[in-house]
């Protein structure tokens, strides 16, 4: 039975060794480029790497009142949430590992896992810290959950498919979706954010009110594992985005069919590395930008300005495809 | 949610100098709030009766890094009091070019300061990279970048030169551009105003109440500034004014913080104009005669007051400071209450906290049986560890 091949995909390219990887690349351009924006030097390329190898490091505390099974279980549950996406969406090629009808819904739930592993991990630490970073986690879920389905609704409607792989294929002819839906694209770059938590969202991790927040009281592997898990959010969150709005691997004009499988799949990836990137610079430019705003506010802000506009973007591709006719 | 109770302190990443506030909260509600000091105690006053006038000058320095030139100055206003000895005009002069150098450091510090604890890093990067120009003018004229030693008893230690003068002009120049940047930034940016605009609001009245001075009384509208009240130095002598708000929330205090930047910058470039050529040092006796002084000036954070007795001798008998962030203490916890637990860093912030200065000998009343009585710093510990 062929067992090397999906083991291959799974564990190495495009899965959990090749996430790590680029996510700590990713890291590292996002750090060096905030750096860039603040007038400073930033830190050198192994940077996010050695961050990693230190945490490892370091001795392994679990609170005396905690739960230790959800304590340990949160990060990984995370992680693993996040990893096993990537499974679904298409990344060299416009056919993801195990694409299917419905792919959608299921990486968009998967993508919710590191929410709600970080919320009951926090819960489950019995720190008031982590209580009051896990409460803003839930609540920051209702601003942008919706919203950022909604967005990739878009596409999906645009394309007649609840299969990301079609959606992006049917990217191929050059015409990217978010000419399609542009509200929908912006929407979702904006959720993107509150679903990595970085500023102006990051207010469950609030280093200067909630120490951190459900972090608070993980140490070494398990906090490594945290921060590997929105590392790797990033890129998967920035693909999703890649696939359903900027057309994926593809690029206006390169003929994928008249080359040989690998040259294809190898500037196909190099395409969609270009383009994860792109997003990356998009959340380092709004970090630099703007200051943490606070829950209420950014529940308030994201179903106004994201959730209306959201449903607009699917209004609006509803009545094109019907004036369209096919 | 049940209420929850939770320290912020004497360990915690949005507080500069430790102090232990205790918060009471449903949800993110914050229901109560209370304060303990006395985590910086050094026992400043009680050396200062154990050591001469001029250890004390720079022993009283020492109170805090940021203000370190107010406490100096005012010690010297006091102590020159009590001799009666008058300073030349030139050090005058340049004592007030000091004192607004400091000002402009500090208050830019506490803008990086605001900026760090709303979230808003970018800003804390770009102003403190600003304020490196003030630190270099500061260790130009002075060699110093945190504690000057300018004001000495008798006048100041070292002079401005002409070529210091050039570099001082320039260097202001920037610095006032720089701050109208970042006073449209406070004035325009949106997440910003959303996380200062009626955050921490404390009204003129209360204020006056609560005893609070300094930029967190004039930011709810009260136009109090000891530089115009009890005039010092040559402020009289410069066009400037006294900034206030009527906004009385964060976003007030910023404002008026950054307003008085560049009113300091004014007073610098007028000040370097008007200077008189002359001596810098006056003859200052060893034993200061008998007598008692008080002296206030509107330090960065509010109005600090010094009191010292003399007994005739080259050691005073008593040195009692006053300063800002006590009188502001009570206005913080106000400022707290009933807000945000979001909004907890950046209210108490906004009174410009320095725990350094605040932690003086402590008198305790016992309300039940009216008793008081002072404690020594092993009392202290043994308190405070005992808890």
């Amino acid at each position: 039975m062929q067992v090397v091949t999906p083991l291959f995909h799974v564990l190495v390219f495009p899965g959990f060794l090749f996430l790590v990887a680029f996510g700590l690349f990713a890291s590292w351009i996002d750090r060096k480029l905030i750096a860039k924006f603040q007038n400073r030097v930033g830190p050198p390329l192994l940077q996010p790497l050695a961050d990693f190898i230190k945490l490892l490091a370091k001795e392994d505390i679990i609170p005396e009142h905690a739960n230790r099974a959800m304590f340990a279980a949160a990060p990984l549950v995370a992680l693993a949430g996040v990893i096993a996406s990537i499974v679904y969406i298409p990344t060299w090629s416009s056919t993801a590992l195990a694409g299917f009808q419905g792919d959608l819904v299921v990486v968009v739930y998967l993508l919710t896992l590191p929410a709600f592993a970080l919320f009951l991990g926090g819960w489950y630490s019995t720190n008031p810290f982590a209580t009051i970073g896990a409460t803003r986690v839930i609540s920051q879920l209702f601003g942008y959950e919706v919203p950022f389905f909604l967005a990739c609704l878009g596409p999906a409607i645009a394309a007649k498919s609840w299969s990301i792989s079609e959606i992006t294929y049917a990217q191929a002819d050059g015409m990217w979706l978010v000419t399609a839906a542009p509200l929908g694209f912006l929407v979702a770059l904006i959720a993107l954010i509150g679903k990595l938590e970085r500023v102006p969202f990051d207010i469950p991790q609030a280093k200067t009110e909630v120490i951190t927040g459900p972090e608070v009281e993980y140490t070494g592997r398990r906090l490594a594992v945290w921060k590997l898990t929105f590392m790797t959010e990033t890129i998967v969150g920035a693909t999703l985005i890649a696939a359903l709005f900027l057309g994926g691997p593809h690029f206006w004009g390169i003929p994928f069919a008249a080359m040989p499988a690998w040259l294809a799949g190898a500037v196909g990836m190099i395409v969609l590395v270009v383009k994860i990137l792109l997003v990356v610079f998009f959340l380092a430019l709004a970090q630099a930008a703007m200051a943490r705003i606070r829950i209420e506010q950014m529940v308030q802000w994201c179903l106004m300005y994201l959730g209306i506009p959201a449903l607009i973007n699917i209004g609006v591709i509803a009545f094109v495809i019907r004036q369209v006719g096919a | 949610m049940p209420k929850l109770s939770f320290p912020v302190g004497p360990q915690h990443p949005a507080l500069k100098e430790p102090e232990n506030l205790r918060f009471t909260v449903d949800g993110e509600l914050v229901v109560d709030a209370d304060i303990r000091i006395g985590y910086v105690h050094r026992s400043i006053e009680r050396s200062c009766s154990e050591r001469n006038y001029v250890q004390d000058l720079y022993l009283c320095e020492r109170v805090c890094g940021i203000c370190s030139n107010a406490h100096t100055l005012c010690y010297c206003m006091a102590v020159e009091k009590i001799a009666d000895v008058e300073i030349p005009e030139r050090a005058q002069w340049i004592r007030m070019i000091m004192h607004e150098f400091e000002r402009i450091h500090s208050h830019l510090l506490w803008l990086g300061v605001a900026g760090y604890e709303i979230g808003f890093d970018t800003l804390f990067m770009y102003v403190w990279r600003d304020r490196e120009v003030v630190q270099d003018l500061l260790e130009m004229v002075s060699g110093s970048r945190g504690h000057y030693a300018m004001p000495i008893l008798g006048g100041v230690r070292y002079d401005i030169t002409p070529e210091m003068e050039t570099k001082i002009r320039e260097g202001v120049a920037i610095l006032r551009q720089r701050t109208e940047h970042y006073a449209d930034i406070a004035t325009t940016e949106a997440t910003f105003i959303m996380r200062t605009q009626d955050v921490g609001a404390v009204s003129g009245e209360r204020c006056r109440q609560l005893g609070a001075v300094g930029p967190v009384l004039r930011a709810s509208g009260v136009d109090w500034d000891i530089r115009t009240v009890f005039p010092y130095l040559k402020y009289d002598q410069v066009q400037w004014q006294v900034r206030s708000s009527e906004l009385c929330d964060v976003l007030g205090r910023t404002l008026v913080r950054v307003q008085e930047v560049i009113d300091a910058c004014d007073i610098i470039t007028q000040a370097l104009d008007q200077m008189p050529e002359g001596e810098i040092q006056a003859k200052f006796p060893r034993k200061v005669p008998e007598g008692e002084a008080t002296a206030r000036v509107e330090a960065q954070r509010g109005e600090l007051i010094y009191y010292v007795r003399s007994d005739g001798s080259d050691v005073p008998a008593r040195v009692k400071i006053r300063t800002p962030t006590l009188a502001n203490l009570p206005a913080s916890i106000e400022m707290v209450t009933g807000g945000y637990v979001a909004d907890i860093p950046i209210a108490f912030a906004s009174i410009d906290p320095c725990f350094s200065c605040t932690d003086r000998m402590v008198v305790l009343d016992d309300l039940r049986s009216g008793d008081s009585r002072q404690m020594t710093w092993a009392e202290l510990v043994k308190l405070g560890r005992g808890r």
